[in-house]
């Protein structure tokens, strides 16, 4: 049923025809609509006998999620950002002991300085923790993901995150065909763990593991996550044959087949790079784009097949190894190894920068005729940037470089009172 | 298992791999020490051990563990000055366990019940017993039971010795004392009374006995030189306690004085209270401090009425009056002359200065080594100087108490029972002491003694009616309770309980515990917390 | 307390068992068929009151309901020593997460409990005091605030003793540990600082707080097995020597513990909704001094003496005394 809705009022009615058990969460923006509306629905008793926890941080609510699931129950969570790190251990150790829990990231900046807008920094920090990470380019993926998402985890008895970005999709307001819970049920069969916490089968689940064997655990998580590249394309082809439409999946590519520049890149910025893609190419620039649906695992093999023939890869990432460059260049990299291609990184998007279509073509055309230096800064005011520098080099104690930057390039509030 | 996560999901108790006992310096072992009521026991009485019966309410089974080692415990009850009490670890804590009187109710509960202890399988082998006193008796019932034919001589009209001649009957009840004697009659010893041995050996080859035990106690009262004794109105106070079983009552004057500071004194003085005197002055030479009579008789004799002189001595008896001599302890507590004289009237003066022994029916047995007194010399066996004839009881060098006598009857019934079967008897030796210090009282309740019943004065000082009263069933439970178990495990668990590592295996009931050395660290909790101290912890030797 | 108390000593008002008293009223510890929830070979040090401690909580709520019960644990020395791998001592549905979230995990576990209907299974979360009044009291206070069915069960041995001995919100003032070293003027723990934890839990009004002692089992059971009777958030804290950290005697243990009780240092007493209902009066009182001679980790108070710092702990154990009226009069 097609409905105009609102992404993150449209997440929360897929995870609730999940049938989820156990949810508990922390307030945070952008992810606050998706907890109110399951808090809604779980008050009014549309959630079965799911049990919705207010809990007194993240790290309690994925924490919560990690009893119940090893407890047998299905389970949901929702953060971003700050929570997300608040969290952190609790992160690792979902992924450690195997719990198929599914969170959605509200992708978010993380400060200092403080900020509430769309990047990718807070799901990159946790990209090695062992759970899978989906990212969504649009709020019909977001629900579809989801969905697919809890299959997944619990197949493989693994963590996934499904990473939408925030504000851009969880407060957008699209037309997004919602599922019905027969077609869910039809596709999510009844949650089965591997292990439980049983009286009737006593076992201890969390031991303390030395030298001895700790490198095997971890080369099993690996492992998961080799088995995960061949899942994922696969529970989207089932997703498919009930919803009849394609979601989900390792990537999707747009016009790559003959393309010479490929532009590559996560969640909802896809959406403009197609259309910066169409009118490139409609300029006669041979160029493409892939859409990373799984970052984690990371699908090499996938990229190196979809890339093959192309020059250049430009990847436009929101977030930023700092004293690096590109997170997710640096994978690409890794995974075209021994590949004639360039690679490009375009840092772009931070704390919720708009990622214009104009820039975006400008810097493919810049890629392909002068080359980009490594990385490449889409968009930045330099010259608040050099008055900076210039006042920290004259003065030691120069005041937060926060608050001069923003007196820099007069946002409004910024002055001196 | 191989469906579960690798390494971070474990089974069940699969610890039990890891053999943690290698990690131990000390080991814990189960001892038994001895406990310091059984050790102060003169009839070797097992005391811990048929108070463990009666604290679940088993009186039979409790009665019968003391039947091993006494056959009186109703008389015991009664008479023991319970040497047991006075060694008791609970008096450090609170009091001592009352334990003659969960004794008499034990004795008193048997009498009531009927129970009786059967003969052992016959030897063919007699034995003569001299004497049907405590030590006699005792012996005739140990032999009994071990399969002798026993035959006492008896010179009195009745049994039970000094049980009856010597302690009055407002402390030992007539029917209690014959109705344990006849318990071993009913065993099939023979006793002949009214018969005097006069001439040992002759008995012996007419009986065709193949061993003796001698034990005629001490009847002869001893004598002191009081110038002007006047043999009307001084009289021996053993003598005087003996008329007290016979035909007729002894007559005594309105003002009587007793002589002595022994139990028997004491038992004088009351008993001639009893029969109606006035005024009982007990004179004695010493202080109450230095007075070998018990304490607690001493005491009930000053509640009913008896009045004393300490530190005087009789110097001399002119009719009805009585020159005594102020006295003084020096410094080795032996009493000296002041020279201070004074007068008393008394009608009757009753001397009680002790006892000795009438050994003039041994004259003709060879080797027996035989002191002024009439003191009977035995060895460690409790053999005279003649070959199959042993002695016990008031005629041999120990204290002169019922106990002490019927433990000598015991101790000579083995080893005239090894003498007769040819061989040794050798007593095990005894576990070390279960000291105070061994014990971790926290885990005890506080529980107050249980008090025995005594009758009000007005009848105390009028009739013979028994002053102690016993305990009722309930009561004796609970003071059987009070025992702290010294020394000896009393599965309480707490061993079982305390084991940081589970290293205690609980055997069940009855069965007690083992030390699970695979899995024992040696942390010693268990020898710290034994409330009784059972545990020791000794060196690891791998 | 409510069980049943026998006045004479054998029936083991104290000992551990009583052959005198039917089965029933015996110790959970005293049976021949306990849990054993923690197994033998178990790499606790000698003498380890924390291992005892769980052992005796455990085994008493399997009793309490009737061997349906899970357990989460936080990180920690009991962690660590029952469950590494490849080998583990419990003998329950056990779970470890982290060190800060063994409450919300056990919340979570509860909350799956509800949504399965599985109510009839109970859950007891447990941690040191590291793990419970420091690290883990956010998630601890949330459980509480929610009201969540659990028994949180917290080993209080007074300082973190995994890592080696550091201070903790738990060690007592004056103590010795390593990062309150007893050098310089006051040695050791600083005076007036640190959490009563019982006292924070009634604050949050939930339907049982209690402390207990591995000095006094019959008490520690008695209070287990009411907390199990109860449906919500409960809290039990139980004091638990520990050989290493304390400097004292492995074979002392329950001694010290039994000192800690006994001189008003740790009192024992219930609370409901947030009201001290009942307390366990000391049976023979003693000066914190016997309590502090036994614990190296004192050592610098005793020589040479420091008459302020003795007179300031037992002027804290004269408080708890006269709080909880731990010395009731004599009739």
């Amino acid at each position: 049923m097609k409905q105009h809705i609102e992404g993150s009022q449209a997440v929360a009615h897929a995870v609730a025809l999940c049938r989820p058990e156990v949810m508990a969460c922390y307030p945070i923006s952008p992810q606050t609509h998706i907890v109110e509306t399951l808090s809604r629905k779980v008050k009014a008793g549309e959630v079965g006998n799911c049990q919705f926890l207010n809990v007194e941080s993240e790290f309690g609510a994925l924490s919560v999620l990690i009893g119940a699931s090893a407890m047998g129950a299905r389970t949901y969570t929702a953060t971003t950002s700050q929570g997300l790190l608040f969290m952190a251990e609790a992160v690792y150790n979902a992924a450690g002991l195997g719990l198929p829990i599914v969170m959605t990231i509200a992708n978010r900046a993380v400060g200092a300085p403080i900020n509430i807008w769309n990047d990718h920094s807070d799901s990159m920090s946790m990209r090695d923790a062992g759970w899978l990470q989906l990212f969504a380019e649009d709020n019909q993926e977001a629900v579809d993901l989801h969905i697919q998402a809890f299959r997944l985890a619990e197949e493989l008895s693994c963590p996934v995150m499904v990473c939408m970005d925030g504000y851009i999709l969880t407060h957008a307001y699209e037309v997004v065909d919602l599922p019905t819970q027969e077609q869910v049920d039809a596709y999510l069969p009844v949650f089965e763990p591997v292990q439980v916490l049983d009286p009737q089968d006593p076992v201890s689940i969390g031991a303390m593991v030395g030298p001895e064997a700790f490198a095997e655990v971890r080369y099993l998580a690996h492992n998961k996550h080799l088995r995960a590249l061949e899942e994922i394309p696969r529970l989207s082809q089932a997703f498919q044959d009930i919803f009849q439409r394609s979601s989900g999946g390792l990537l999707k590519t747009y016009h790559t087949d003959e393309a010479e520049t490929i532009l590559l890149a996560l969640g909802s910025v896809n959406g403009t790079i197609k259309d910066a893609v169409d009118d490139l190419r409609e300029e006669g620039w041979p160029v493409g784009s892939i859409a990373l649906r799984a970052y984690r695992p990371f699908p090499s093999h996938a990229l190196r097949h979809v890339v093959k023939g192309a020059k250049r890869i430009i990847v436009i990432e929101k977030d930023l190894a700092v004293g690096k460059g590109g997170i997710v260049s640096s994978d690409v990299k890794m995974a075209l190894q021994g590949v004639p291609i360039i690679v490009d990184t375009v840092i772009a998007g931070l704390g919720g920068r708009s990622i214009p279509k104009a820039s975006v073509i400008d810097t493919v055309k810049q890629a392909c005729l002068e080359g980009l230096e490594e990385p490449h800064f889409l968009d930045l005011n330099w010259d608040a940037i050099n008055r900076e520098l210039t006042r920290q080099q004259a003065q030691r104690r120069s005041g937060p470089t926060p608050e001069n930057i923003l007196r820099e390039i007069g946002a409004p509030g910024a002055s001196p009172i | 298992m191989e469906q579960k996560p690798f390494a971070i999901t474990l089974n069940p108790a699969s610890s039990l791999a890891n053999h943690t006992g290698t990690w131990r310096t000390m080991r814990p072992i189960y001892v038994d020490h001895l406990p310091p009521c059984n050790q102060g026991c003169p009839a070797g009485e097992n005391i811990q051990g048929w108070l463990y019966e009666a604290e679940e309410g088993k009186y039979e089974q409790a009665w019968r563990k003391i039947m091993e080692d006494n056959p009186f415990p109703a008389i015991h009850g009664r008479v023991c000055y319970h040497p047991c009490e006075t060694t008791c670890n609970r008096g450090q804590l609170d009091e001592p366990v009352s334990i003659h009187a969960v004794e008499r109710f034990l004795g008193d509960y048997a009498i009531e019940q009927g129970w009786q202890v059967e003969a052992g399988v016959a030897t063919g082998k007699r034995v003569l017993v001299v004497g049907a006193g405590p030590s006699g008796l005792s012996a005739a019932y140990h032999l009994a039971r071990l399969g002798h034919a026993v035959t006492i001589i008896e010179a009195g009209p009745k049994p039970g010795g000094m049980m009856r001649f010597g302690i009055p009957q407002y402390r030992l009840p007539r029917n209690v004392l014959d109705a344990e004697i006849a318990r071993i009659v009913a065993m099939g010893v023979s006793i002949h009374l009214n018969q005097k041995v006069d001439n040992l050996e002759t008995t012996i080859k007419e009986g065709g006995f193949e061993a003796v035990f001698l034990a005629i106690g001490a009847h002869l009262s001893k004598r002191v030189d009081i110038p002007g004794r006047d043999a009307g109105r001084m009289i021996d106070a053993l003598g005087f306690l003996k008329g007290m079983d016979g035909q007729t009552v002894p007559k005594i004057g309105r003002r009587v004085v007793v002589y002595g500071g022994g139990d028997t004194a004491i038992d004088a003085a009351r008993t001639a209270k009893r029969l109606g005197a006035e005024e009982t002055i007990l004179i004695y030479r010493r202080d109450r401090g230095h007075m070998p009579a018990h304490d607690f008789e001493v005491e009930e004799a000053l509640e009913e009425g008896v009045l004393t002189r300490w530190l005087h001595t009789i110097r001399q008896v002119d009719n009805t009056t009585l020159t005594v001599e102020e006295m003084t302890l020096d410094e080795q507590g032996r009493p000296q002359p002041t020279g201070r004289i004074e007068t008393l009237e008394a009608d009757t003066v009753i001397l009680a200065v002790g006892q000795e022994v009438d050994t003039g029916f041994l004259e003709n047995v060879p080797g027996l080594d035989i002191s002024s007194d009439g003191v009977i010399q035995v060895d460690a066996s409790m053999m005279t100087g003649r070959a199959g004839v042993f002695a016990g009881g008031d005629m041999v060098p120990a204290e002169r108490t019922v106990t002490v006598a019927t433990g000598h009857g015991k101790k000579a019934a083995r080893h005239i029972d090894a003498y007769l079967r040819g061989s040794e008897y050798r007593k095990p030796s005894p576990n070390t002491v279960a000291t105070y210090d061994r014990l971790n009282t926290w885990y005890y309740t506080d529980a107050d003694k249980s008090r025995q019943p005594y009758l009000d004065l007005a009848r105390r000082r009028a009739s013979f009616e028994e002053v102690v009263g016993g305990l009722d069933k309930d009561t004796a439970l609970l003071e059987a309770r009070r025992c702290l178990s010294c020394g000896n495990c009393f599965e309480c668990d707490t061993c079982y309980g305390v084991c940081p590592d589970n290293a205690i295996i609980k055997l069940g009931p009855g069965q007690r515990y083992e030390v699970n050395y695979d899995y024992c660290k040696g942390c010693g909790v268990c020898a710290e917390e034994c409330p009784c101290g059972a545990i020791d912890m000794v060196k690891e030797v791998r | 307390m409510s069980y049943q108390r026998v006045k004479f000593y054998q029936t083991g008002t104290f000992t551990v068992g009583n052959r005198l008293l039917d089965e029933s009223n015996r110790t959970v510890q005293a049976g021949m068929d306990r849990t054993n929830s923690l197994n033998s070979g178990h790499r606790a040090c000698q003498g380890c009151g924390e291992a005892l401690g769980a052992r005796y909580a455990l085994d008493a709520v399997m009793r309490a309901t009737h061997q349906q019960m899970v357990a989460v644990n936080a990180t920690g020395c009991l962690e660590v020593f029952s469950s590494p791998y490849p080998e583990s001592a419990w003998q329950i549905p056990w779970m470890h997460s982290l060190f800060g979230n063994a409450p919300a995990v056990a919340s979570g576990v509860a909350a799956a409990l509800r949504a399965k209907g599985k109510t009839d299974i109970r859950v007891i979360a447990q941690g040191g005091d590291g793990a419970t009044v420091d690290i883990g009291f956010g998630c601890l206070s949330g459980m509480f605030e929610r009201n969540d069915d659990v028994l949180y069960v917290c080993y209080d041995n007074e300082a973190y003793m995994n890592t080696g001995v550091q201070r903790s919100g738990s060690t007592p003032p004056r103590a010795w540990t390593n990062t309150t070293q007893a050098v310089g003027k006051d040695p050791g723990n600083p005076m007036g600082i640190g959490k009563n934890l019982p006292r924070i839990a009634m604050a949050h009004g939930i339907p049982y707080v209690a402390t207990a002692s591995v000095a006094d089992l019959h008490d520690l059971e008695a209070k287990v097995t009411k907390a199990m009777s109860i449906r919500g958030a409960r809290y039990i804290h139980i004091h638990v020597p520990c050989p290493l950290g304390w400097k004292s005697d492995p074979a002392h243990t329950i001694k010290v513990a039994r000192l800690a009780v006994e001189s008003g240092l740790f009192p024992l007493f219930e609370a409901e909704g947030g009201e001290v209902t009942d307390r366990t009066p000391i049976r023979k009182k003693v000066l914190v001094e016997q309590y502090l001679e036994l614990q190296g980790r004192f050592k610098h108070l005793l020589h040479p003496r420091d008459e302020g710092a003795l007179e300031a702990i037992q002027a804290m154990a004269d408080a708890n005394i006269h709080r909880y009226q731990l010395l009731p009069l004599k009739a």
